[in-house]
């Protein structure tokens, strides 16, 4: 019998190459590219509408704030799509195995159930990771060359990004093997909306000091910590300008601490074995 | 060590609280036979295979695979399984499908690259090897499943309606891979409806009701002293067929002249001609015959259902 690495790793092959098949990829890579393009198409014209602004009296500091506040907005709408394409792609790699029986001719090999789950995981994760990371290098990219800014914290904050990717997988694939294909849907787009809809609470609250309404935030963060690790990658890469100030959707009024971006790692640690727990105990 | 195949030890699944699927199954399939798993509808025949290769999880019992316990994953280890729900990744080729369960059993490159071409063409797929499993029809999506069942040339073969999608050249092709595959000393766990097909292919047969096993054993043995006659009459009077049902069991009108009925054994035939003479019915021809394994089944399915009833 060979061993659990050997089986896991012919998992994640067998992940990648669907994905491979059914053209995720290249649909996904494409249109990431397109996104990058528009977006670098958009912000060359209006930085170039803003020098000449500039020119007529702006000052460096209002300069590297729209830089910054253009980055962010072309951040923000990545770190939607990471998020929704994790919960598309992941959605029924395990309950739709067990809604069609693909599972039995897999699941009847000398393999654990953990294996599969870990697998699943392991070949989802690298393509989200790799995805993300050239969207919001791609996006940064294009700032920088057209304008020179760069922003702070660059790495950290597309590493978070990729952590928040790993939230929405880990707890998407985890209702997978609980739920039907629609129902874990449904489940994983309510959880987003609840930590976006908290998130905005807990700015809201943070403002006007209102402890109920940031405790809200927090809870919903813990639930699920997506929208949290977003705003501790936007508050990352901004420099305390204004747009960071007011309540926006990359404002760092209430900023979750280094300490949230561990819970978030613990939540993908337990989230996962709380999927290969449930797996092990699924009837097919 | 147990040198059994298949032992199972009161095996027990039930769904939530009370759907029982499988009463408590102990059966014992010596390594070599080809057996067949025989049951109406519901008897429970899927969930027990189900169990044996790890899908299901067994309420209570217990059951040993290659004298492996089932709990332990290496008890699959040289274990082949053809579902009766056939679905697999049809975005893979047929030989790059082959060669990802060849993977899975642990086979090695240099094995994968000398078994797949061969069970290609045993299952005659030639043709479409480099074909994805998306255009293949249901009866070539079987094959294929026939192949990654035998691929790791399996101590233990779990076949669990293996000819559901097949035309008569493919039921043949089965049976003769069937009987390939036990002479190179594979056992067959063979689960069907179609009877004929056991009748022909199997060693040895279990009947099953609720999970449990009624009764076990070769035909011959199951059938023994039965036998079943066909009588040809002058004419079927009234109430004829009511009297005839203490002769025998399954008595059966087959036209206006025909009637066929299970004796207890062969002995049974020059009291029940006299009978019929001496009640005025003219008797033409009277010929038994040994009883068909559909004819067993309905016998000893008939059978547990009365003493059920009575019970």
């Amino acid at each position: 019998m060979s061993g659990p690495l050997q089986h896991v790793l012919i998992i994640t092959r067998l992940t990648f190459r669907e994905a491979r098949r059914r053209s995720l990829i290249w649909i996904g890579l494409v249109l990431g590219a397109l996104f990058v393009a528009v977006f670098a198409v958009g912000f060359y014209f209006a930085y170039k509408d803003f020098t000449r602004a500039s020119s007529a009296g702006f000052n460096s500091t209002v300069a590297l704030q729209f830089y910054s506040f253009f980055l962010m907005a072309g951040l923000y709408v990545i770190n939607f799509l990471v998020v929704m394409v994790t919960v598309l792609t992941v959605v029924g790699t395990i309950s739709g195995e067990i809604g069609t029986n693909t599972i039995h001719a897999i699941a009847a090999k000398p393999l654990r159930r953990w294996e599969i789950v870990l697998g699943k995981w392991l070949g989802h994760a690298i393509m989200l990771a790799i995805y993300a990371v050239l969207l919001a290098s791609g996006v940064i990219a294009a700032v920088y060359l057209i304008s020179g800014y760069l922003p702070p914290n660059a790495l950290l904050g597309i590493a978070i990004l990729v952590l928040e990717s790993l939230v929405a997988l880990s707890v998407t694939l985890l209702g997978s093997t609980i739920f039907s294909t629609l129902a874990n849907g449904v489940m994983a787009f309510m959880l987003y909306g609840l930590a976006f809809v908290g998130g905005w609470v807990e700015q809201i609250g943070s403002l006007l000091d209102s402890q109920a309404a940031v405790d809200i935030g927090i809870v919903s963060s813990l639930l699920m910590p997506s929208e949290a690790l977003w705003r501790f990658a936007a508050a990352q890469m901004q420099n305390g300008g204004l747009m960071a100030q007011i309540t926006s959707p990359f404002s760092a009024i209430s900023r979750p601490t280094p300490a949230f971006v561990a819970y978030a790692g613990v939540y993908i640690v337990g989230t996962l074995i709380a999927a290969m727990l449930v797996f092990r105990q699924r009837d097919f | 060590m147990t040198n059994a195949a298949i032992e199972t030890f009161e095996l027990r699944k039930v769904y939530g609280e009370d759907k029982v699927a499988v009463e408590g199954l102990t059966l014992q399939v010596e390594r070599g036979e080809v057996f067949g798993f025989l049951g109406p509808n519901g008897a429970g025949k899927t969930t027990s295979v189900k169990m044996l290769l790890g899908l299901v999880s067994p309420t209570a019992g217990d059951a040993l695979l290659l004298g492996r316990p089932i709990s332990d994953p290496r008890a699959r280890v040289g274990v082949g399984f053809l579902p009766e729900h056939f679905r697999f990744h049809e975005w893979l080729r047929a030989t790059e499908f082959l060669d990802l369960h060849g993977q899975l059993y642990g086979m090695s490159k240099a094995e994968r690259a000398e078994r797949i071409p061969h069970l290609i063409e045993q299952v005659g797929l030639r043709e479409s090897a480099q074909k994805p499993l998306s255009t293949f029809s249901k009866g070539m999506l079987q094959r294929i499943g026939l192949a990654m069942a035998l691929l790791p040339r399996p101590a233990l073969v779990f076949l669990d309606e293996p000819t559901s999608g097949l035309d008569p050249f493919g039921r043949l092709l089965v049976r003769d891979v069937i009987r390939a595959a036990s002479a190179e000393g594979t056992t067959v766990f063979l689960n069907s409806h179609l009877l004929s097909e056991v009748e022909v292919t199997c060693t040895r047969v279990a009947f099953i009701r609720h999970g449990v096993v009624i009764r076990a054993g070769t035909i011959d043995e199951l059938s023994a002293g039965l036998v079943r006659v066909r009588l040809r009459l002058g004419a079927l009077p009234d109430g004829l067929l009511a009297d005839l049902a203490g002769w025998g069991e399954n008595v059966e009108r087959i036209n206006e002249r025909e009637v066929s009925l299970t004796l207890p054994d062969e002995e049974h035939l020059p009291d029940l001609n006299a009978w019929l003479v001496g009640q005025g019915v003219p008797v033409y021809a009277m010929a038994p015959q040994q009883l068909s394994l559909e004819q067993l089944f309905v016998q000893i399915m008939d059978g547990e259902q009365r003493e059920g009833d009575a019970a």
